[in-house]
C-alpha cells in the first residue's frame, strides 16, 4: 500500500466514501466535491482565526507586562538557556515533521510513521519542560495569581501549550490512521492539515520567545 | 437586600457540605433554585410543563424516530438552517418577555411606587434581554437564514463541511439550554449584557450568574466560530460552474463579509470571556482593581469583538433587502457593483471605530476624533446601500407584499436610527448622552429597524422556498403593521427620555414626569407583543392551511436567483443538475430565454453526506460541560469534555461519511417536481 504511486490503489471499486474516491474517475469528475482543497482552505481560516485568538492574548500581554503589582518581573524570572532548549525542541520537531512530509510524498509509511514519532517525542520534552518551568515559578511564589503581568504570562504562554497538547493528542490519533489505513488520500489530508497546525505553532512560539522571553529578560 | 442575602445563604450552605456532597454537587445546592420566587418559579414551572408537553406529544405521536433520523442528525443545510430560525423564534419569545417586564417594571416605578421586580431580579432580566436577542435571538436567525438560502443562491449541493454545520448548530443550543437552565438553577448574570468588570468580577458578582454568562456565551461563540469556518469555504469552493465572486448574489456577497468577520473577531470574544473566566476560576488579575489589573483592556477588547458584531448582524439583513427590493420591483438590483463594494467597505471600517462604545473612557480629543470621524465614514457606505435600493425601486413594478413591506418598513426606520447613531458619534454629544437611554433607543432602532426587519423580510420571502407553502399575508401584515407602528411608540418617548437626562438600567425611577413617557413605551411594547403574537399565529396558521397556501412551481415570487429554480422545498440534493451561470440573475436570465423548466434528458448519480448523530451528541454534551463549569462540578466538567473529544475522535474512523443517489432515485424525484410543474401551469 505504502508503496504504490497510485494513491487510490485498492479503492477503485469502492465510493462509499469522499475520501477515497478515484479522482481520475472521469464518469463522475464534476460530481465529486474535491475534498482535499476544501479541507485545506477550511483549515487556513481556522487557523487565522487561531493566529487572532493568539493577537488578543499578545495585546493583553503587552498592556499587563509592566504591572507587576510589587511581584516579580520577566528579567527576575526567566531563564534564557532553558528557554532555548524548548525552543530548539520545538524547532527540531517542525524540521522532522517536514520530513515526515517529505516522505509523504514519496509515499514511504515507515519514515513517515518515524519521523512522526520523533516529531512527537519533541513536542512531549517542549511540553514537560514547560510544566516544569511552570511549578517551579508556582513554588517560587511566581504563579498567575501574583500580578496581571504574571496572569498574562502564563495564559499567553499556557495557550500556546494547550495548543502543542491537542497538537500531540491530533499525532496520536493520527498513528492509529497510519497503522489501521495506510497512506490513503484522508489520512493524506490528515497530515497536511496537523502539518500545517504543528507549523503554525511553532511560528507563534517565535513569537512568544521573541516577545515574552527576549525583550522581557532584556 | 437580594442580593446582599442570596450569596451569604449560598456560602454557609456551601460550607456545611460534606466532602462527598461537595465533590457530587459541587456549589450546586437544593436552595440555589430560587423557590422564594413566584415570578422565576412560575416562568419556570412553564418552561419545564411546555418541554414535557412537547416531548410528550412527539411520544405520543410516536415521532422520535422522524426526529431523530430527519432532523437531529441530519447534515442537510435547509434543515439546520430551519432549527437556527426555530431556536430564534423561541428565544425571541424568552427575550421579549425580558423587555415587557423591564418596560413594565419602569412605567410602575416611576410614579412613587417600587414596582415588582426586586433590583436583583430586574438587573437579571436587562442582562439576559441583550444576551439572549443578540446571541440566541438575532445570531441563530441570520446564521439560519444562511445556511438555508446560500449554498441554494450558488448552486451548491450543500455547505462544505456539513457535519461541521451540525455541530455548530448544536453547539449553539447548548448555549441556548445554559441560559434557560440559568433561569431556574442558580442566577443569570446581573452585568449586564457585555459584563463589564471589575463588577463582573468574582468580588462583585460571587454568585454563578456570570460563569453562566462566560460558558454559555463560549460553547456558542465556538458554534459561530466554525460556521464561518465552513460557510466562507463553501462561498470559495462551491459556486457552480460560471458563478464569478462578482455574479453572485447580493446576500451571498453579504453572507461573506459576515462570515468573514465571525472568523476575525470571535476569538477576541473567546480570549476575552476566557481572560475573565481565569480571574474568576484561577484568581488571576487580568481586570481585578487589585493586582495590576485593568478593566478598561476588558472593555476595549469586548468592544473590539462588539462592534463587528452588530455588522454581522447587519449585513445579512442589507443581503435580505437587496434580494428583496430586485425580486419584487421586477428589476435587476440598481448598482450591484456598489452594493459589493459598499458590503466590504462596512467590513473594513468596522474594525476601526470600537472606542465609540467608550468615548468616556479619557482616551484623550484626539484618539476620540478618530474614532467619531471614522464612525461616520460608516454612514457613507451605508448610504450607498440605501441609496441603491431606492434607485432600484424607482421605476420599478412595485408589489407590495409582505417582504416588500418589511422592507419599506426598514429603510424608514433604519434611516432615522441610523442618524441618531452619527449624532452619537460626535465625541462631545456622546460624553452628554453616554449610558442614557437615548442610546438604547438609538441601538434598539438599527437593530429592531433592521436586524429583526430584516430576519422577518427573509422569512417570509424564503419560507415558502424551505417549506413548500406561502405564509398568510393577511395575518402576516397585521404582525408588520404591529410592529413598525409599536416600534415607534415604544422609542421615541426612550429617545425624548434620553434627551431629559434619563439613565439606562434603572429599576427605579424617581422623576413623576417620565413617567407617562414610560407609559406610553409599555404600549408600544405591548404592541409589538401582539405582533410577535401575529406573527406566531402566521406561521401556525399557513401551517394549518398549507394546501390552500401551496407553491408548487418553485417560484411563488417570479424570483431572480438560483434558489428559486429547484422546487420547494428543494429535494436534499438541491439541483440534479449543477446550474451554469453566465450572469446575475442567473434563474431570471433562464426564465427570459427559455431555459428554465427544461428537465434533461438523464440524470447522473449524485453525491451526498450520510447524516450523523456526532454534532448533536458533542452539543448536547458540551451543555453538560458548560454546567459542570459553572457549579464547580469537577468530575462532570471533565467528563463532558473527554466525551466530546473521544466522540470527536470516533467520528474520524467513520469512513462511511458519504453515499451516491442513484440516477433513477433523483429522475424519480425530478420528474415529480416537474409534473408539479405542468400542474401549476394550468
Amino acid at each position: 500500500m505504502s508503496k504504490t504511486i497510485n494513491p487510490v490503489a485498492g479503492y477503485e471499486n469502492q465510493i462509499d466514501s469522499a475520501y477515497d474516491h478515484n479522482p481520475n474517475d472521469a464518469h463522475h469528475a464534476g460530481d465529486h466535491h474535491d475534498e482535499g482543497p476544501k479541507v485545506t482552505l477550511g483549515f487556513w481560516i481556522y487557523l487565522m482565526s487561531d493566529c487572532i485568538l493568539f493577537a488578543s492574548i499578545f495585546a493583553t500581554y503587552a498592556v499587563l507586562k509592566g504591572n507587576t503589582a510589587g511581584g516579580p518581573n520577566g528579567r527576575e524570572i526567566f531563564d534564557l538557556p532553558y528557554v532555548a532548549v524548548e525552543t530548539a525542541l520545538l524547532l527540531i520537531s517542525s524540521l522532522t515533521y517536514g520530513l515526515a512530509m517529505i516522505s509523504m510524498e514519496a509515499n514511504k509509511l515507515k519514515a513517515v510513521i518515524g519521523w512522526l514519532a520523533v516529531t512527537a517525542l519533541c513536542g512531549l520534552g517542549f511540553m514537560g519542560m514547560e510544566i516544569h518551568e511552570f511549578i517551579k515559578l508556582i513554588e517560587e511564589g511566581a504563579g498567575p495569581d501574583r500580578s496581571a503581568f504574571l496572569s498574562a504570562f502564563f495564559t499567553l504562554v499556557g495557550t500556546h501549550g494547550l495548543h502543542v497538547t491537542s497538537g500531540l493528542i491530533w499525532m496520536g490519533v493520527m498513528f492509529v490512521h497510519l497503522f489501521k489505513r495506510g497512506l490513503t488520500p484522508a489520512n493524506r489530508i490528515r497530515l497536511m492539515s496537523l502539518s500545517l497546525f504543528w507549523h503554525f505553532l511553532d511560528i507563534i512560539w517565535i513569537g512568544v520567545f521573541t516577545i515574552v522571553y527576549l525583550m522581557g529578560a532584556a | 437586600m437580594l442580593t446582599q442575602a442570596e450569596p451569604a445563604a449560598h456560602a454557609a450552605s456551601t460550607a456545611d457540605a460534606s466532602p462527598l456532597v461537595e465533590f457530587l454537587f459541587g456549589k450546586l445546592r437544593l436552595d440555589s433554585v430560587p423557590w422564594h420566587e413566584p415570578i422565576i418559579m412560575v416562568a419556570g414551572a412553564g418552561m419545564v410543563g411546555g418541554a414535557i408537553l412537547v416531548l410528550g406529544l412527539i411520544t405520543y405521536f410516536k415521532q422520535w424516530k422522524y426526529l431523530w433520523t430527519e432532523w437531529l442528525t441530519s447534515v442537510d443545510h435547509k434543515k439546520i438552517g430551519a432549527m437556527y430560525i426555530i431556536l430564534a423564534l423561541i428565544m425571541l419569545l424568552r427575550g421579549f418577555a425580558d423587555a415587557l417586564m423591564m418596560r413594565s417594571q419602569q412605567a410602575l416605578a416611576s410614579n412613587g411606587g417600587a414596582g415588582y421586580l426586586p433590583p436583583d431580579h430586574f438587573d437579571q432580566i436587562f442582562s439576559a434581554h441583550g444576551v439572549i436577542m443578540i446571541f440566541f435571538m438575532a445570531m441563530p436567525f441570520v446564521i439560519g437564514l444562511m445556511n438555508v438560502v446560500m449554498p441554494l443562491q450558488i448552486g451548491a449541493r450543500d455547505v462544505a463541511f456539513p457535519y461541521l454545520n451540525s455541530m455548530s448548530f448544536w453547539l449553539t443550543a447548548a448555549g441556548a439550554i445554559l441560559i434557560n437552565v440559568s433561569l431556574v438553577v442558580g442566577e443569570f448574570s446581573h452585568a449586564g449584557w457585555l459584563a463589564y468588570p471589575p463588577f463582573s468580577e468574582l468580588e462583585f458578582s460571587p454568585g454563578v450568574g456570570v460563569d453562566y454568562y462566560i460558558w454559555a456565551l463560549q460553547i456558542s461563540g465556538l458554534g459561530t466560530l466554525l460556521s464561518g469556518v465552513n460557510l466562507i469555504t463553501t462561498i470559495f469552493k462551491m459556486r457552480a460552474p460560471g458563478m464569478t465572486l462578482m455574479r453572485m448574489p447580493v446576500f451571498t456577497w453579504t453572507t461573506l463579509v459576515a462570515n468573514v468577520l465571525i472568523v476575525a473577531v470571535f476569538p477576541i470574544l473567546t480570549v476575552t470571556l476566557a481572560l475573565l473566566g481565569a480571574d474568576r476560576y484561577l484568581g488571576m488579575h487580568f481586570f481585578t482593581n487589585d493586582g495590576g489589573g485593568n478593566p478598561m483592556m476588558y472593555v476595549n477588547l469586548i468592544w473590539a469583538w462588539g462592534h463587528p458584531e452588530v455588522y454581522i448582524l447587519i449585513l445579512p439583513a442589507f443581503g435580505v433587502f437587496s434580494e428583496v427590493v430586485a425580486t419584487f420591483s421586477r428589476k435587476r438590483l440598481f448598482g450591484y457593483d456598489g452594493m459589493v463594494y459598499a458590503t466590504a467597505a462596512i467590513g473594513v471600517l468596522s474594525f476601526l471605530v470600537w472606542l465609540h462604545h467608550f468615548f468616556t473612557m479619557g482616551a484623550g480629543a484626539n484618539v476620540n476624533a478618530f474614532f467619531g470621524i471614522s464612525t461616520m465614514v460608516i454612514s457613507i457606505p451605508t448610504g450607498v446601500k440605501i441609496f441603491n435600493w431606492l434607485f432600484t425601486m424607482y421605476r420599478g413594478r412595485i408589489r407590495l407584499e409582505l417582504p416588500m413591506m418589511w422592507t419599506l418598513g426598514f429603510i424608514i426606520t433604519f434611516v432615522i436610527g441610523g442618524m441618531t447613531g452619527v449624532l452619537l458619534a460626535v465625541p462631545g454629544a456622546d460624553f452628554v448622552l453616554h449610558n442614557s437611554v437615548f442610546l438604547i433607543a438609538h441601538f434598539h432602532n438599527v437593530i429592531i429597524g433592521g436586524v429583526v426587519f430584516g430576519c422577518l423580510a427573509g422569512l417570509n420571502y424564503w419560507f415558502p422556498k424551505a417549506f413548500g407553502f406561502k405564509l398568510h399575508a393577511g395575518i402576516g401584515k397585521v404582525s408588520f403593521w404591529c410592529w413598525l407602528i409599536g416600534f415607534w411608540i415604544a422609542f421615541l418617548p426612550i429617545y425624548a427620555l434620553g434627551l431629559m437626562g434619563m439613565t439606562r438600567r434603572l429599576d427605579y425611577v424617581n422623576n413623576p414626569v417620565w413617567h407617562v413617557y414610560l407609559i406610553v413605551a409599555l404600549c408600544g411594547a405591548l404592541l409589538i407583543f401582539v405582533g410577535i403574537i401575529a406573527q406566531l399565529v402566521q406561521i401556525v396558521y399557513s401551517i394549518w392551511k398549507r394546501d390552500e397556501l401551496r407553491d408548487l412551481t418553485g417560484d411563488p415570487w417570479d424570483g431572480r436567483t438560483l434558489e428559486w429554480a429547484t422546487s420547494s422545498p428543494p429535494p436534499f440534493y438541491n439541483f440534479a443538475v449543477l446550474p451554469k451561470i453566465g450572469n446575475h440573475d442567473a434563474f431570471w436570465d433562464a426564465k427570459q430565454t427559455g431555459t428554465a423548466y427544461v428537465q434533461p434528458k438523464a440524470y447522473e448519480p449524485i453525491h451526498m453526506p450520510h447524516n450523523t448523530p456526532t454534532g448533536f451528541l458533542i452539543g448536547i454534551v458540551s451543555a453538560g460541560l458548560g454546567f459542570g463549569l459553572v457549579w464547580h462540578i469537577w468530575w462532570m466538567a471533565s467528563g463532558a469534555l473527554l466525551v466530546m473529544i473521544g466522540l470527536g475522535i470516533v467520528h474520524t474512523f467513520n469512513e462511511n461519511r458519504d453515499y451516491y443517489v442513484p440516477a433513477d432515485e433523483v429522475k424519480a424525484i425530478e420528474d415529480a417536481h416537474f409534473a408539479n410543474l405542468k400542474k401549476a401551469e394550468q
